[in-house]
């Protein structure tokens, strides 16, 4: 069931067209930062963009920066929001469970491989960036954020933890997504409830009013793998938002998978 | 005789509608059995609660000897379907499709899949379409398709859900060929139908459904049993309605120009003819008048008091 599925997603061209689009914009962003040599200012603009013109190690982390809080977000939970969804209104659901694949057993591989997605994303991202980067602003030892030089096997091992954090961000939406896919028969409109959702965070992460439920947002701390750059290394928000994405990834499986098991297919 | 199907009670409640009411299905093994009903009646709400995908308010269900839906899974992997229309993925050909089913549970070895959907696709008559995507088959096509994939694995019971929808008469016809002769290897079918013409003339046997409630259930050819009446064909109906309208023990005795027909009573269909030879009255042909199934269903549906189907 998981080969099948992950052929599923490697053949269907949709995959490949997001991953593009997703790419996209950080080398659109580098090609403009190429020809007029000029970058944000220092502290202002997205995370690392400032100091991507001398040093190109830092765009990577640069390029997912770019895409974490919009792009990457919905590209998951289309497809996440599609996984259970999308199945059912194109009447396979039912020929799948028949055949038989267990609800739990669908519903777990719907996951890994939306997981699939989600590293395919960040990685194929990142190496872009990797590639665009040194191409066009050239590598060096990596400055801090806090000032200090990071050696290159730091910055490797710096980047692979952030990597892994969005990725675990990722499935905490992959998880709304998926709960809202089981409960309608049409993935665009779980896709939209689930970035509803992360706007709505987005917006109250933003107002001072929501300020006591703020830490419990699930965008909140999406960009603390920035902290991961310090020296030394600032762990406490990053532990705090793998704390929380792994809440809500348990709390809204569950859920999904409460009320698949038990749901009416009627699809 | 064993059965393969046998409901108790089933009963699913959708809010305020009831669906399927107390119904009570019992197939036998080798049965080729036809479910039939109008739209709207509860086939493919109960044959969805035989499958494990919309569980019951109410009663019981077995399946081939395991209870469902809490051994459903034991028993899917004999069973071959057909549920609401085909169901593929509409940008991968036919091949790919089932290749991609056959893969997805238990039962299909990789090393004979090829063989198996080349098989399969030959029999519905699909074996030149193979490398079309779904999405550029016609409705009897994607039907067919549909077919195809119960006939990748061979499968002691089929459950088909309004298997001919969207065939033309031609591809109905195949299809029909096709059952006769999986029935005829031991497979079960149970086949659901609003097309009485269709579950007559292939099944075995056959329940009649109403609005979620379970009509009548018997072989078909009970279902069909003779109503009473005869109808005499003769040169020469006058005389004919003579005799018999003389000698009592007749009722209703209709006359036309091709000749009479009436109640048989008590009398057997020999004597009536003996009876009109030795009086004169040459009898071409002699019918005993059998319903057909819509007769059976509309006469079941007045008894109950219950909508004729629209
Ligand atoms: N999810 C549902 N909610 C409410 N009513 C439903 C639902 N599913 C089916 N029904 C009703 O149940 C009845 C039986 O439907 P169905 O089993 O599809 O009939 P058939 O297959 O014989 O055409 C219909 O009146 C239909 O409207
Ligand atoms: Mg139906």
């Amino acid at each position: 069931m998981f080969l099948v599925e992950l052929r599923k997603l490697l053949t269907r061209p949709r995959t490949w067209v997001t991953i593009a689009l997703l790419t996209s914009l950080p080398v659109i962003v580098a090609v403009f930062l190429k020809v007029s040599g000029i970058g944000p200012r220092a502290g202002s603009g997205p995370p690392f963009l400032s100091q991507v013109l001398g040093n190109g190690a830092l765009f990577p982390v640069a390029a997912l920066a770019l895409i974490l809080p919009v792009f990457l977000p919905i590209a998951v939970s289309v497809i996440a929001g599609d996984a259970v969804a999308g199945e059912a209104s194109a009447g396979t659901l039912r020929y799948l469970l028949i055949r038989p694949v267990g609800r739990t057993r669908l519903l777990f591989t719907k996951l890994a491989i939306t997981t699939v997605f989600v590293f395919l994303a960040v990685v194929v991202v990142a190496a872009v960036g990797y590639l665009i980067g040194g191409a066009f602003f050239g590598i060096k030892p990596l400055p801090t954020v806090s000032g200090r030089t990071i050696a290159a096997q730091d910055a490797t091992w710096r980047t692979a933890v952030s990597v892994i954090f969005i990725a675990v961000s990722m499935l905490g939406v992959a998880s709304i997504a998926l709960f809202l896919s089981t409960l309608t028969d049409s993935g665009l409109g779980a896709a939209l409830g689930a970035m509803a959702a992360l706007v709505t965070s987005q917006v109250l992460d933003l107002l001072v009013a929501a300020e006591s439920i703020r830490p419990y947002l699930p965008t909140h701390y999406w960009l603390s793998f920035v902290d991961l750059f310090r020296y030394p290394v600032l762990w406490h928000d990053v532990t705090r938002g793998f704390a929380i994405q792994a809440v809500y990834i348990a709390v809204f499986l569950g859920a999904a998978w409460a009320n698949f098991a038990t749901k009416d297919i009627e699809s | 005789m064993s059965r393969a199907l046998l409901t108790h009670n089933l009963t699913k409640r959708f809010g305020a509608t009831l669906a399927v009411d107390h119904v009570d299905l019992e197939v036998h093994e080798g049965d080729l059995f036809g479910f039939l009903g109008p739209n709207g009646s509860g086939k493919t709400t109960t044959l969805r609660m035989i499958l494990g995908l919309v569980y019951p308010t109410g009663g019981s269900i077995e399946v081939l000897g395991k209870p469902v839906p809490r051994k459903v899974r034991d028993v899917l992997p004999r069973i071959g379907t057909l549920v609401e229309g085909p169901g593929f993925y509409p940008h991968l050909s036919a091949r790919s499709n089932l290749a991609l089913f056959d893969a997805a549970g238990p039962g299909g070895a990789k090393r004979t899949r090829r063989a198996r959907i080349e098989d399969a696709l030959e029999r519905v008559g699909l074996g030149s379409v193979g490398r079309k995507p779904f999405n550029a088959f016609s409705t009897g096509m994607q039907q067919r398709l549909g077919l195809a994939r119960t006939l990748l694995r061979p499968h002691e019971l089929l459950i088909l859900d309004e298997p001919t929808n969207g065939l033309d008469p031609q591809g109905m016809r195949d299809i029909r060929a096709l059952l006769e002769e999986l029935v005829a290897q031991g497979t079960t079918i149970v086949l659901s139908s609003h097309l009485l013409g269709e579950v007559e003339s292939i099944c075995t046997r056959a329940a009649i459904i109403n609005r979620g409630r379970l009509l009548a259930q018997d072989e078909i050819a009970r279902l069909l049993a003779p109503t009473g009446r005869v109808r005499i064909v003769t040169d020469d109906p006058g005389e004919a309605e003579r005799v018999l309208g003389a000698s009592n023990g007749f009722h209703s005795v209709t006359r036309d120009a091709a000749g009479v027909a009436l109640e048989l009573g008590g009398a057997s269909p020999e004597e009536l003819n003996r009876r009109l030879v030795t009086n004169g009255v040459d009898v071409r042909e002699l019918i005993l008048e059998r319903p057909t199934l819509e007769d059976v269903f509309l006469q079941l549906t007045n008894e109950r008091g219950a909508r004729v189907p629209g």
